[in-house]
């Protein structure tokens, strides 16, 4: 083959870019693999189970077959109103993935936002943000989000909410440094020479240099917010009864511990864990495949 | 070095205040009259007046937040509602339990957790490594509530062999001392109670140590893993040096400092940790306290503890950034 065969042949190749190298590596990570199995598999019965098999956790209870223990009728057991627990855990995954997935898009987006104009704005606007920021992270986070919930109520959708302020300073912080770090760089007064204004260079070329701590930040954030939406749950703070919440559940096993009861406590605590375990393996194996100059092995 | 030890400390200040003002605005916030809301509806409005004179909610709001400031700072952190203790008196009456089990934690995850590290990255690949990360990643997943919950299942319900909770029997008549009672049993020479409450104190730590020994281990096996692949290590080595020295001599020393960073940012974890099991274990700590607090709506000690909690959590931060600084001599400052 010629040299200019070699060089057409090279230039033939269709173009690789940063994300689709990224997903090769991503794909080509074991551990990665399963935890993007297990997160799917949690998302998809979250959607797919109180769509499939509706369910009114109001008139749910057997009162013939409290706290049996797991058989071929039910799998893993029946709790103290003689609910199967199986069900409960698929209907609470509902709650545990949506509060965990929603208050981690809301701080994404509020925290980004608030991080790309603080670092770009600088200044007071800068000082001021970061502040208020810092005064957040002042807090152990599970402790501000008990007393957000304490003083706004108990509930879901409040815990939802807690949980979203708590982690709004992380992925303000994380925005903020990559703007500051990119805003002296060539690429960016050149877009400013040539006149483009604030919002585009923010937008389009400041913002996409931000996505990928964000998005390795923001999946290792869901697996932690399941388990704060699990301890408020269990605290009794979250989801209240009679509907199903991984934590809640927990809370209400504890009755039941010294009769022997071992099915209402090991399950959904095993459900906590294998979610959390899921998106922690995918945010490790995202950071990996995002960066691979953070490569250990 | 002074300077940038001076530095730092006069950067928490606005931070301490800005938290002042927000937990301030905490009781503000509530949606309705305080006093109505934590006395409830049926109050008689002699009640709600005194509540409200208690509270001082008949000033203007900056008033009330300089006398709350004040009181703060002179150690005045309010009285309980329900109960009219003093919050400040029950926090120092309290908190020693809680540091007992957060220092109970720590040595846990220590003792566990950085020789798991140090074994798995000289072992790197054998069964021992794959079998501490595979444990310490569950350990990073694993809800601590249900993790004590198994243990008191496991070792209380079924085998007898720990207690379920508490710090001492119920029959013990201990008086103590400075409320740590490992230390004040020891003081009085009081070998059984010392004894108890090591028992009592087991299960708790063990739970409470679980994510910061995973993250510890995961952590010194990294750290020690990039230090022994460099050049110093291989000569040590071919220096005919034993492989004990090598690792606990020339790699340890220069791997200690990411651990430390990291073992510093576990404090906030261990401190929301410990409202969790402090409530597993029905620990008398702060944590359990102000979980209690929020189902009485006792607002004053909400506050007070969230304050307390957030201080300690700063003041810890702050001891491990100088600690950091002290530490490694390659860091430049400003």
């Amino acid at each position: 083959m010629s040299h200019q065969a070699q060089v057409d042949q090279v230039l033939l190749r269709p173009p690789r870019s940063l994300w689709r190298d990224a997903w090769r590596r991503l794909i080509a990570n074991r551990l990665a693999r399963l935890g993007m199995a297990i997160s799917i598999f949690f998302i998809v019965v979250a959607i797919l189970v109180p769509f499939a098999f509706p369910y009114d956790a109001k008139i749910d209870s057997d009162l013939v077959n409290q706290l049996m223990a797991p058989s071929s009728q039910h799998l893993m057991g029946t709790d103290e109103q003689g609910r199967d627990v199986l069900n409960r855990i698929a209907q609470g995954a509902q709650a545990s993935l949506g509060v965990g997935l929603g208050a981690v898009s809301i701080a994404v987006v509020l925290g980004t936002l608030l991080g790309l104009v603080s670092g770009f704005a600088g200044k007071w606007i800068d000082l001021v943000m970061m502040f208020v920021m810092d005064i957040l992270l002042a807090f152990p986070g599970l402790l501000l989000a008990i007393a957000v919930v304490a003083l706004i109520g108990p509930g879901l959708r409040n815990s939802l909410l807690a949980i979203s302020v708590v982690s709004i300073p992380v992925y303000a912080r994380i925005a903020r440094s990559t703007v500051l770090s990119l805003k002296e760089q060539e690429f960016v007064t050149a877009a400013r020479c040539v006149g483009a204004p604030s919002q585009r260079i923010l937008f389009r070329h400041v913002f996409p240099n931000s996505l990928s701590p964000i998005l390795v930040q923001g999946t290792l954030g869901i697996a932690t917010a399941i388990l704060e939406i699990a301890a408020l749950g269990f605290l009794g703070l979250g989801q209240q009864p009679p509907y199903p919440e991984w934590g809640a559940m927990l809370a209400d096993s504890v009755k039941y511990l010294t009769s022997g009861a071992w099915w209402v406590l090991l399950f959904p605590g095993f459900a906590i864990m294998l979610t959390v375990l899921g998106f922690n393996l995918l945010g490790d194996g995202l950071r990996d495949a995002l960066d691979p100059r953070l490569r250990i092995d | 070095m002074l300077r940038y030890f001076i530095k730092r400390v006069f950067t928490v200040l606005p931070v301490l205040i800005g938290v002042s003002m927000l937990v301030f605005g905490f009781l503000r916030l509530i949606p309705g009259d305080p006093a109505t809301v934590m006395l409830g509806e049926r109050a008689t409005p002699e009640n709600i007046a005194r509540v409200r004179e208690q509270l001082g909610l008949n000033k203007p709001i900056y008033e009330q937040y300089f006398i709350f400031l004040g009181n703060a700072l002179r150690g005045d952190l309010g009285t309980s509602v329900l109960r009219q203790e003093p919050v400040t008196q029950e926090i120092v009456r309290r908190f020693p339990a809680t540091i007992e089990l957060t220092l109970g934690a720590i040595l846990v995850a220590l003792v566990v957790g950085i020789p798991a590290g140090i074994i798995s990255a000289v072992r790197r690949g054998s069964w021992f490594d794959t079998v501490s990360m595979l444990i310490a990643l569950t350990g990073v997943s694993m809800p601590i509530f249900w993790l004590g919950l198994m243990l008191v299942f496991f070792f209380a319900v079924s085998l007898h062999v720990l207690p379920t909770g508490g710090r001492l029997e119920a029959s013990s008549n201990f008086e103590p001392i400075t409320n740590l009672l490992l230390l004040d049993s020891l003081l009085r020479g009081d070998f059984g109670t010392f004894l108890q409450a090591l028992r009592h104190l087991a299960l708790p730590a063990i739970a409470l140590g679980t994510i910061p020994m995973a993250i510890i281990a995961r952590m010194t096996r990294s750290a020690m893993l990039e230090v022994l692949s460099q050049d110093y290590i291989r000569t040590a080595h071919a220096k005919g040096l034993k492989e004990r020295t090598v690792v606990i001599r020339h790699a340890l020393r220069n791997a200690w400092l990411p651990v430390i960073t990291v073992i510093g940012l576990q404090v906030g974890r261990l401190l929301s940790g410990a409202i969790l099991t402090e409530t597993v274990f029905s620990w008398p700590g702060i944590g359990r306290w102000l979980v209690d607090a929020i189902y009485t709506r006792d607002y004053p000690i909400v506050q007070g503890v969230t304050l307390f909690i957030a201080i300690v959590f700063v003041g810890v931060n702050l001891t491990v950034d100088l600690l950091y600084a002290w530490a490694d001599p390659r860091i430049k400052f400003e």
